[in-house]
């Protein structure tokens, strides 16, 4: 049987669809040539239009810092929805991520937020989801209507962890568990301060972490407007905040785009001094300034869910993080529960070079006293952390890129966005 | 149907250009429509196509069932801990709403299930027919090889349609039967009507067939690169598991955006409130540019071989 080639146009003068003579190698190559080009100019358009979306920026009249900063002030701003991505990198171990590495920093950097970390909690209670973000990128989707009404959610692959207040109520929801947490806050709690109800002990919002940041700056830092930038599709004034009168800190530069027309903080970097990646970065993806609908804000359990109320947390069997076990113990080893619940921090050095001292009741726990758990999370601790000695003794630091932590043997921590050596030499002042 | 349809007119009006003396109009549809019907006909009236759709079929019932058993005297699927939630997605809500075992039965057959069918069917395409001695047969017919291959590889997402169909039916019998149904709170927490959550997961099915037109221009592709229908099948199953297990490994994330099952999980995104289409965009695009890129390779290769068998 001879072959079928692949034309027949003397057969079927009559069919146009009848394909053409094959024509040999050619005409192969050409046919070849199709796929290979689509995906060619595939390539081309995913490397290039992302890069000259970013790019440009616009040009807006000229501003002075102090400009910004009241267009910041006067934003009355009340409503708004949309998209932001958070991407942190402290430079930890990548084993360290989520609560115990939250507690590690918010506690032991005498935040006051320890109490809240007793390592009894719902996997829909805030702070067992928020530390998440201080390791990795994470996308938010934030809502706000007014000062009553806020919504933060967390979105995971097919789950979405959510914080909604709506007036008294504040209601965690973890879709992955289907579980709720649920907790009243005061009547007048919104009103009088519209960021301290947020229960997060980390800006989720550019327009937080900006004003945060603002205060902390006064009369510290150099201010300036650094130029304009394109954010989330919006013009935006790029606020730059550099330490001053500070050698010793990490903290490198502080930038904030501010949308040119309605004053808002859209995206939030914050740098090392030793250059690199950025350590902190959140900014909106995708901004709109209308009113939410009211439903966003309105979450009735569903049946069948677990509802932890605020206040019961103990009650609720602790399964932390698969793996994570040990790291209940970190906290304990560091003395951010001691500080929490007994020591207040004192704060030495002023302005960005400030280091907050703990001294934790009882000394450092030896592993033994962890029975176990502890003795797994102490060797753990010793394989991140450093050992150091000086007038104060010895002691381990903690190295992050952002914070740095010595927790003498006598269990004093120090803690501070400041170098190394600035810990140990605090630690041998003290000493003296 | 009517994408099939869609798809096959571009080449054509492409092609008018290239022939010398361009024929009617009518003829050409009534001829491709009827190549398209017989595809159709080869694909759906084989027990080997019935018995796929029955083990996908199976797939809801098995995990309803599952879930039903464990969750009887009350307690919730993970065992009751803080941190359940590690089996499929939406595994957790099956219990307390019906609705939701569509989604777990999505989420649990577009790894592995759904392709897997998609790549039998589509390996199987021309490869089967050059195996069974049949394709020499098909290209005698006055049909033209392109308008051939369009109406396989219309046929092929026909399947995935109906493929994706049957597990979302399955679902929802066995979802209903099993289990309370009632109004929806969607990933966000946030609650809408019965009505307005079956419209969603209509929406979803017809997502997750849409991921599958990827896999289905590969495995058309392979399947004209040989004469072994087996071949063809084991090489589109074998690749789609090696490219799921190279999704998976964190070191290779430079690559993993390009790689077509990566955002099939976007579906999902439906459930959100609000939706966020830019992972389904991402989804669709991709699907697009597979077939797009070994769709064109399959015309290449399919249009330029000898036929010996």
């Amino acid at each position: 049987m001879a072959p079928i080639q692949p034309a027949q146009p003397e057969q079927y003068p009559d069919f146009p669809d009848a394909d053409e003579p094959g024509g040999g190698r050619r005409r192969r190559a050409v046919r070849y040539a199709v796929p290979v080009a689509v995906a060619g100019v595939a390539a081309a358009t995913i490397s290039l239009v992302p890069a000259l979306a970013d790019t440009g920026s616009p040009s807006l009249p000229s501003i002075t810092a102090e400009q910004l900063l009241t267009k910041i002030a006067a934003s009355d701003t009340q409503t708004l929805s949309g998209s932001v991505k958070i991407s942190t990198d402290l430079g930890l171990p990548s084993a360290l991520s989520g609560g115990a590495a939250s507690s590690l920093f918010s506690g032991a950097g005498g935040s006051g937020e320890g109490s809240g970390h007793d390592g009894k909690t719902s996997a829909a209670a805030p702070q067992s989801r928020l530390p998440q973000l201080l390791a990795g990128s994470h996308t938010l989707h934030v809502a706000v209507d007014g000062p009553d009404r806020q919504k933060v959610s967390i979105i995971e692959t097919a789950a979405e962890y959510s914080l909604i207040h709506n007036g008294t109520e504040v209601w965690g929801y973890d879709s992955a568990s289907n579980q709720a947490y649920h907790a009243t806050a005061p009547k007048d709690a919104g009103r009088d301060s519209g960021k301290q109800q947020r229960p997060e002990d980390f800006p989720a919002t550019p327009q937080a972490a900006a004003k945060e940041i603002i205060e902390a700056a006064d009369g510290t830092a150099a201010i300036t407007v650094d130029g304009t930038a394109r954010v989330a599709g919006r013009s935006a004034y790029q606020l730059v905040v550099t330490p001053q009168k500070a050698d010793r800190t990490t903290v490198g530069a502080i930038r904030i785009a501010v949308d040119s027309k309605t004053g808002v903080p859209l995206k939030f970097t914050l740098s090392p001094k030793g250059g690199g990646k950025a350590i902190v970065d959140i900014g909106f993806t995708k901004v709109g300034f209308g009113k939410p609908s009211a439903s966003t804000f309105t979450f009735t359990p569903p049946k069948g869910t677990k509802v932890t109320e605020a206040g019961q947390g103990s009650d609720v069997v602790t399964k932390g993080p698969k793996g994570f076990d040990g790291f209940n113990g970190v906290t304990g080893l560091t003395g951010a529960n001691g500080a929490g619940k007994g020591a207040e921090p004192t704060v030495i050095g002023s302005g960005w070079d400030s280091i907050a001292v703990i001294k934790a009741p009882g000394g450092l726990p030896s592993g033994a006293e962890k029975n176990g758990r502890g003795g797994d999370a102490s060797s753990l601790l010793d394989s991140f952390g450093k050992h150091v000695s000086g007038k104060f003794g010895s002691g381990t630091v903690f190295h992050t890129r952002l914070v740095n932590a010595l927790v003498t043997d006598d269990g004093t921590v120090y803690v501070g966005a400041v170098t190394q050596s600035a810990l140990t030499d605090a630690a041998n002042a003290a000493a003296k | 149907m009517s994408r099939a349809e869609t798809a096959a007119q571009p080449p054509d009006a492409a092609e008018a250009e290239q022939a010398p003396a361009p024929a009617p109009r009518a003829p050409r549809l009534v001829w491709s429509l009827g190549l398209f019907r017989s595809e159709l006909v080869t694909v759906f009236r084989r027990w080997r196509t019935l018995a796929l759709f029955a083990v996908l079929a199976g797939v809801p019932l098995l995990v309803g069932i599952a879930v039903r058993i464990e969750t009887r005297d009350g307690g919730s699927v993970g065992g009751g801990g803080p941190n359940g939630g590690d089996g499929p997605a939406f595994i957790e809500q099956v219990s307390n709403n019906g609705l939701f075992l569509t989604f777990a039965s999505l989420a649990a057959t577009l790894p592995f299930f759904l392709p897997m069918a998609i790549g039998v069917v589509a390996g199987d395409s021309v490869a089967g027919e050059a195996a069974g001695g049949t394709l020499r047969y098909l290209l005698v017919a006055p049909a033209g090889r392109t308008r051939l291959l369009l109406a396989k590889y219309a046929s092929v997402l026909a399947f995935c349609l109906a493929a994706t169909l049957v597990v979302t039916v399955s679902a929802l019998i066995v979802g209903f039967a099993l289990f309370p149904v009632g109004d929806v709170t969607l990933l966000s927490g946030t609650t809408i009507s019965l009505s307005d959550g079956m419209l969603r997961c209509l929406l979803i099915a017809v997502l997750v067939a849409a991921s599958l037109i990827g896999i289905g221009a590969l495995g058309l592709f392979i399947s004209t690169l040989t004469d072994s229908g087996i071949g063809a099948m084991a090489a589109t199953v074998g690749l789609l598991i090696t490219v799921q297990i190279i999704d998976n490994i964190p070191q290779l994330h430079a690559l993993q955006p390009y790689l077509f099952p990566h955002y099939w999980l976007s579906f999902a995104d439906i459930l959100r409130d609000p939706v966020t289409w830019t992972g389904i965009g991402k989804n669709l695009g991709l699907q697009a540019l597979y077939a797009a890129v070994f769709g064109s390779a399959a015309w290449a290769r399919f249009t330029s071989r000898d036929v010996t068998a």
